[in-house]
């Protein structure tokens, strides 16, 4: 769910003004962590991006059965209606399915980019669902970069981050539920599929 | 769904507990079943890599189960539950899960009897010492911690039947300078009168056959974690090593705040086995959804009798914390404000046969060993409760021979009232 093993550093804004990038454990990060300004999309927003969206693109997608990125990928794939994408330049194929070099290749443009890249390379990854048109992008658990965010939205993107998006899809369709997760879903209506 | 953070007595009705997909079933459907079909080969396995989120046996994981642990996740306020079949077994996984041999446990002296000689005999045969505190200071169990072997430490929030009163927050910033988690059995507070996350415990564990069930028919337990503990903190580093059973993953690197819970579940229920039975969940899934109301009243009723106790000249001591008189009064204002539950020990004067004649000719109060139930309950701790620990271990405890432990009910307080006086006489006028 986390990709902790995939971004071990975090950009972080000093208190100079400055930023840097640190490691992710840091207990620096983690105090800084504590002083974050930008504040994403509510509950109730990000069901509604989840629930619009059709299409998925995961990029920095690993072949690697242990990586979070796989456990992502494994999830959308079956446990969802999403069709699903795998942008890995160093990879062919990702869960039986072809692995493109980048955003560009892909056969549509995704509703959401689902992005397992250390924070550093948000900025650029950003440029690159501007450039296709996607307008969503999803910066996965453990991921931060302020900067970057407000960047996006100043271009008309929405941005979810240091969110997973596994996580949030099973926190609204059950799968939180079934292993004693506190989804925060309190409703009289059935559970959405 | 609405984004609104909805308030105690709304989630213990409706959290974990949206109508049934399938069949639009309006109250919690009891999934009697051990097992569940999966779709393909392909399903199976992701299933039981963790990959995705599914149900494959009752042993890990069952939909009605999972109602009650996110039921109860919710009102203490934690990330989530995993919940067994008593509350022993709850501390149990617990520990399995944060210590083996070797390590070390710094645990209040002031605990349920059952969990004592749970550290003391069971644990300890398993190469698991626990230094147990006779004290409330946090500074003494600061003391006791030993750096790199001690893995937690443990105290309730509400002690029986001294009516002690945990410094939680105290506790927790012992803990957390060690950078260990406060694990808090907070069975005789329940979630409407003290959440011990919100004063820093990173863990809760209940007896769920008390209160939360509420009407002394069924065993349960659950553990709760807030989400907040730092498990990549190199002082639990099975949370960081890879695990060969599991394909390679970590159980940090890849659940992150989600470890020790999907670790609890995916490990400590799996080789340990002591899972919730179905039915057991529904009838404490359904105890909860009226525990706001049977817990005011709970401790409505405990306040009076107390007062009538303390008042009464045949009385020595009342251990309720509600009382001014009792030791821990500010604490229990400060942790336990709407009251400190309804479980305490008085003392008669006259001493232990008095106490017996008490118990022997109560009419209404049932004499059993157990708490948290709708009906009034009273036992003589020191013969039976207690009976398995040593002199010395009593006294840690606070059980003075002539104690009767009282678990007020929800009757009329009058009637309770009524019932102790007449007890209380034919025991004078038999002893």
């Amino acid at each position: 769910m986390s990709d902790a093993t995939t971004a071990d550093t975090a950009t972080v804004t000093l208190a100079n003004g400055l930023t840097c990038d640190i490691p992710a454990s840091s207990p620096l990060a983690k105090l800084l962590k504590s002083q974050r300004t930008w504040v994403g999309p509510s509950a109730k927003e990000r069901l509604g991006i989840l629930r619009r969206a059709k299409s998925v693109a995961i990029v920095g997608a690993s072949p690697n059965p242990a990586r979070s990125s796989y456990f992502v990928g494994t999830y959308l794939q079956q446990s969802s209606n999403y069709r699903v994408y795998f942008v890995n330049p160093n990879a062919t194929e990702i869960l039986g399915h072809p692995a493109y070099p980048d955003l560009a290749s892909l056969p549509e443009v995704p509703d959401i980019v689902d992005v397992f890249r250390k924070a550093s390379d948000i900025p650029s990854v950003i440029d690159d669902v501007l450039a296709v048109g996607a307008p969503t992008v999803w910066v996965q658990l453990g991921i931060w970069n302020e900067e970057a965010a407000r960047y996006g939205e100043s271009k008309g993107l929405t941005v979810v981050m240091d969110r997973c998006i596994k996580v949030e899809h099973a926190r609204f369709h059950g799968g939180l539920h079934l292993m004693g997760f506190d989804t925060g879903v309190i409703s009289a209506k059935k559970q959405v599929r | 769904m609405a984004d609104r953070d909805y308030g105690f007595r709304t989630r213990a009705v409706h959290a974990g507990n949206v109508p049934d997909s399938a069949t639009g079933a309006r109250a919690l459907p009891i999934y009697q079943s051990s097992a569940f079909v999966f779709d393909s080969t392909e399903d199976a396995a992701a299933r039981f890599a963790l990959q995705k989120y599914g149900n494959i046996y009752s042993r890990l994981a069952n939909p009605t189960v999972a109602s009650f642990e996110e039921r109860v996740a919710s009102l203490e306020g934690g990330l989530g539950a995993v919940a067994t079949s008593s509350g022993l077994s709850a501390q149990f996984v617990t520990f399995a899960s944060l210590a083996g041999a070797g390590d070390h446990i710094v645990a209040s002296s002031n605990l349920y009897g059952g969990s004592v000689t749970q550290l003391d005999v069971t644990l300890r045969r398993f190469g698991v010492e626990t230094t147990f505190v006779a004290s409330d200071d946090p500074a003494d169990y600061a003391a006791a911690i030993i750096p790199g072997r001690t893995k937690l430490v443990f105290a309730e929030t509400i002690a029986n039947p001294s009516g002690d009163i945990a410094d939680i927050a105290g506790l927790a910033d012992v803990a957390h300078a060690a950078s260990i988690p406060l694990v808090i059995d907070s069975t005789i507070a329940t979630p409407y009168l003290c959440r011990p996350i919100e004063w820093g415990a990173d863990i809760v564990v209940h007896s769920a056959t008390k209160f939360l069930g509420g009407h002394g028919t069924t065993l349960g337990g659950v553990v709760v974690e807030s989400g907040r503990f730092d498990w990549s903190n190199h002082n639990f580093p099975l949370f960081e090593e890879t695990v060969a059973h599991y394909g390679g993953l970590t159980w940090y690197g890849n659940f992150g705040e989600y470890a020790f819970l999907t670790r609890l579940r995916a490990e400590q229920l799996r080789d340990i086995g002591p899972a919730l039975a179905p039915h057991s969940a529904f009838l404490l899934a359904q105890g909860v959804e009226t525990l706001p109301y049977r817990m005011q009243a709970h401790v409505d009723n405990a306040r009076r009798v107390a007062e009538w106790l303390e008042a009464d000249p045949r009385i020595e001591t009342v251990n309720w914390a509600g009382l001014p008189s009792h030791r821990h009064h500010e604490r229990a204002q400060q942790y336990l404000p709407i009251g400190p539950s309804s479980v305490f020990g008085f003392v008669v004067k006259g001493g232990r046969a008095v106490g017996q004649g008490l118990i022997e000719n109560v009419n209404l109060a049932s004499h059993l060993a157990n708490i948290g139930d709708a009906k009034t309950l009273i036992i003589h701790p020191a013969s039976t409760t207690h009976a398995q620990l040593t002199e010395q271990q009593l006294v840690d405890g606070g059980v003075h021979p002539g104690l009767v432990r009282l678990s007020v009910g929800i009757e009329d307080a009058d009637d309770i009232i009524f019932d102790l006086d007449q007890a209380l006489d034919a025991a004078l006028k038999g002893a």
